[in-house]
């Protein structure tokens, strides 16, 4: 029987009918072959505009309609409901889009009606030949994984699991906290920032519904939204964290000294170690880059020392698999690498150092116990130089973006070091003041008002020593003089940059990165906390610079978009997938080989579709030969008269 | 004088980058020649040279096909597979004779649509002093 079909075209006001002769497309629509009805009206999402439209399907039978009206993004859900309501199925409504891609980039009338002509009956030719569809039904998988244990992924675990799902937290040093944990006190507050977060990770250790893996890295993963499968690599720690008891024997014996990542490399710490006092898990952890060999032959002294025998050096690697059905990446930040920085001589002399090692110098666990002392002669610093945008802000040289945080922690940085030494004098070179956000403008007018702060506006052209003294030589642009100042310390805010490891990661997730290597989010005004892949979420400095309650409040809208695919029961996948025609299907096994999405298969000598995988791209459409493999509703007999009808045939 | 001629070109829009970018154009009230028919497809990798050659076959003066930026497909690489195959198919058309003109590939991300707007006047400017395509028309 033959199909009946329904053109309906709007006006949109003038928006549409200004340039296009909306009366006689639906006119010249009238006359197409297996047009049955063609209407126009006013406003066609307009209440009685739908209305139109079901009352006539339902009076004249129709089988399909075509909507001329502005793009597909806007209102095609609007339609297909309306067709929906009308009793026929949503895939039997079609748009054509005559507004954005006609009226709104046309002036003359002749020339913009005959498009708008071609472009509805191209629709027409669509329609007729799209089948009923029902939304794919899957089931989901009701946890959640979270990479990275900083304050943005312990903020979303804790989130996720407060609801009641069960959460795995991944995070690849031996303790989680990030680096918030290393930071003294926090702007615009001065709250002490390990009081305020240790409670947090105290709290993710204790909770029923938290798996911690910590000295854990996620290995690979697969599958979909709502049931992602994923391996996680298990680091040992030759450490048994049920038996040890934290006597804290085991460091005295160690001979060897390595770095302590912990305090940015201003002390040491031993191959086997606790990163801080308050880590989580509360155990210690033993280096093998530093530790002379796991056989007792070689060493061995902790393991004597080890009264509750803790320590085992069999501990093996262990991949771990887990089901979890959505995902959210807080992998944060790292700072700028030292040798791009040599203009400041930074990691050339031991007095010139990052924002994060003078957080450690200020900190109360830090190596100086809270007293502000230069590390090359432990002397209290009289004159303290802090450069803003190292790094940042500079296309030419370094990243060209704004690291956001600096100004800020800059401020914090200048007035601490007033509170502990009150005779000193602090400079801070910077470009501009950015102190956008509660409270943060006040903050640093007290840095200047308070605690005599002086700002200089001007960047640094050259940082050298000379007579034990660090001679810093910049400008001030205000003054219009050029200024040295003989410093025995200078503070660098470097530039933030994604963390060590994370375009690995990206790759194995199939997310995208920005030019920068943050982590792309899917649209960066409606969809912030959003990956481009669906089911995983972004939380905190992996998506751009960003400050700890910028973190907190990304994580909780990630995690918040997480619970909304835990919470349901069965998730719903466009239908337009690829569909194999049997008869057709040689085997070749071309289409397998290009799709990007794992979703064919060779099965008995014929391609198989998984339709959960597949998200009809029609790659596989273009490569088969023989058109035997085609996505459903654009298929290529469809796109052919597509094609005779945009050429007016 | 015999009426200017008017190409008629088929552009083959990828659905997430170049059809939003076109649409961005409309937003912005930019202004193109109306010598093209869009036909929206999901993926730059879905459209196949039969489409290409059928669009000529139809009496097409040009064809354009449009998709997201290298590295930024959608779908992960659909775009480097169409990128690939149009390489050939305009190895394929040279060969026959065709105007290399006449067919074309672009990258256009949503945000572009003035770059949309640019590749479509030029294209159509192009086109015009070629004439009509006659090469691959069939007479029907």
């Amino acid at each position: 029987m033959k199909k009946k079909t329904g053109v309906f075209v709007c006006h949109c006001g003038i928006n549409i009918a200004g340039t296009v002769d909306v009366k006689k497309v639906a006119g010249d629509l009238a006359k197409h072959d297996g047009v049955d009805v063609s209407e126009d009206y006013v406003y066609m999402c307009s209440d009685p505009g739908q209305n139109m439209i079901i009352e006539s399907i339902k009076e004249n039978k129709l089988d399909n309609v075509v909507v001329a009206c502005c793009s597909p993004t806007l209102h095609e859900t609007t339609f297909r409901n309306a067709a929906k309501a009308a009793g026929i199925n949503d895939f039997q409504c079609e748009i054509a889009n005559i507004r954005e891609q006609c009226s709104w980039v046309h002036k003359d009338m002749d020339k913009g009606t005959a498009k708008a002509t071609k472009i509805t009956k191209s629709a027409v030719e669509k329609v007729r030949q799209n089948e009923a569809l029902e939304p794919i039904s899957i089931p989901v998988t009701r946890r959640a994984l979270v990479i990275g244990g900083g304050i943005a992924g312990i903020q979303a675990a804790l989130d996720i699991a407060n609801t009641g799902y069960e959460v795995i937290l991944v995070e690849r040093n031996p303790s989680i906290g990030g680096h918030m944990i290393q930071l003294s006190e926090t702007f615009p507050t001065l709250d002490c920032s390990q009081c305020i977060l240790s409670p947090k990770m105290v709290e993710v250790s204790k909770h029923p519904k938290i798996k911690l893996m910590t000295y854990s890295e996620v290995q690979e993963i697969s599958g979909y939204v709502g049931n992602f499968n994923v391996k996680i690599l298990q680091k040992p720690t030759y450490v048994d964290p049920d038996k040890c008891t934290l006597c804290d024997e085991c460091t005295k014996v160690c001979p060897v000294v390595m770095t302590n990542e912990f305090d940015m490399g201003l002390t040491g710490r031993k191959a086997i170690y606790i990163p801080f006092p308050q880590a989580i898990p509360a155990t210690y952890a033993l280096d093998i880059r530093g530790c002379p060999g796991l056989v007792p032959i070689a060493c061995g002294k902790c393991a004597d020392v080890c009264e509750p025998e803790a320590i085992d050096y069999d501990m093996k690697a262990e991949i771990i698999e887990e089901e979890v059905g959505s995902i959210i990446v807080a992998t944060g930040y790292d700072l700028y690498e030292k040798e791009n920085l040599s203009e400041y001589g930074y990691g050339k002399y031991t007095d010139v150092l990052d924002g994060l090692q003078f957080e450690r110098l200020c900190s109360a666990s830090g190596p100086t116990q809270g007293k502000v002392l230069r590390p090359s002669d432990h002397k209290e610093p009289k004159e303290v130089v802090f450069i803003q945008c190292a790094g940042s802000r500079d296309p030419e040289l370094h990243c060209a973006y704004c690291s956001k945080i600096c100004c800020m922690y800059t401020a914090k940085h200048a007035m601490l070091y007033k509170h502990h030494v009150p005779d000193g004098q602090a400079y801070i070179f910077y470009i501009d003041i950015r102190s956008g956000g509660k409270g943060y403008e006040e903050f640093v007018q007290r840095a200047v008002e308070e605690d005599g702060v002086v700002y200089l506006r001007g960047k640094v052209a050259k940082v050298f020593e000379d007579k034990g003294k660090i001679k810093v030589w910049g400008v001030d642009t205000l003054a219009g003089k050029d200024i040295e100042i003989d410093a025995d310390m200078v503070v660098l805010a470097t530039a933030m940059r994604p963390s060590e490891g994370a375009s690995e990661l990206v790759k194995k997730l199939k997310i995208a990165m920005d030019k920068d290597g943050f982590l792309a989010e899917a649209h960066p005004k409606l969809r912030p906390v959003e990956s481009v892949t669906s089911g995983m979420f972004l939380a905190g400095a992996a998506q751009a610079p960003k400050d700890i309650p910028e973190a907190v409040a990304q994580a909780s809208g990630a995690a918040a978009k997480a619970i909304s695919i835990l919470s349901q029961e069965r998730l719903f996948h466009s239908p337009m997938v690829a569909k194999v025609s049997l008869n057709l299907c040689t085997g070749c096994g071309m289409c397998v080989e290009v799709c990007p999405y794992d979703a064919l298969s060779l099965k008995d000598g014929k391609v198989e579709v998984n339709e959960v995988l597949c998200e009809g791209c029609g790659t596989c459409q273009a490569t088969c030969l023989r058109a035997a493999i085609n996505v459903k509703n654009t298929t290529p007999s469809q796109v052919h008269e597509m094609i005779r009808a945009s050429l007016g045939g | 004088m015999a009426e200017q001629f008017e190409p008629r070109i088929v552009a083959f829009l990828c659905k997430w980058c170049s059809s939003a970018g076109s649409d961005l154009a409309g937003v912005s009230r930019m202004q193109y020649p109306p010598n093209v028919i869009p036909i929206t497809v999901m993926c730059s990798g879905s459209v196949s040279p039969l489409y290409i050659f059928d669009a000529f076959n139809k009496g097409a003066d040009g064809v354009l096909v449009s998709g997201c930026h290298p590295g930024d497909c959608h779908y992960i690489k659909g775009n480097y597979y169409a990128r690939r195959r149009i390489a050939i198919v305009k190895k394929l058309l040279d060969f026959i004779g065709l105007e290399p003109e006449r067919f074309q590939m672009s990258w256009v991300s949503a945000a572009e649509g003035k770059k949309y707007t640019q590749i479509i006047s030029d294209f159509v400017e192009e086109l015009k002093p070629l004439g009509p395509q006659t090469k691959l028309r069939r007479n029907i």
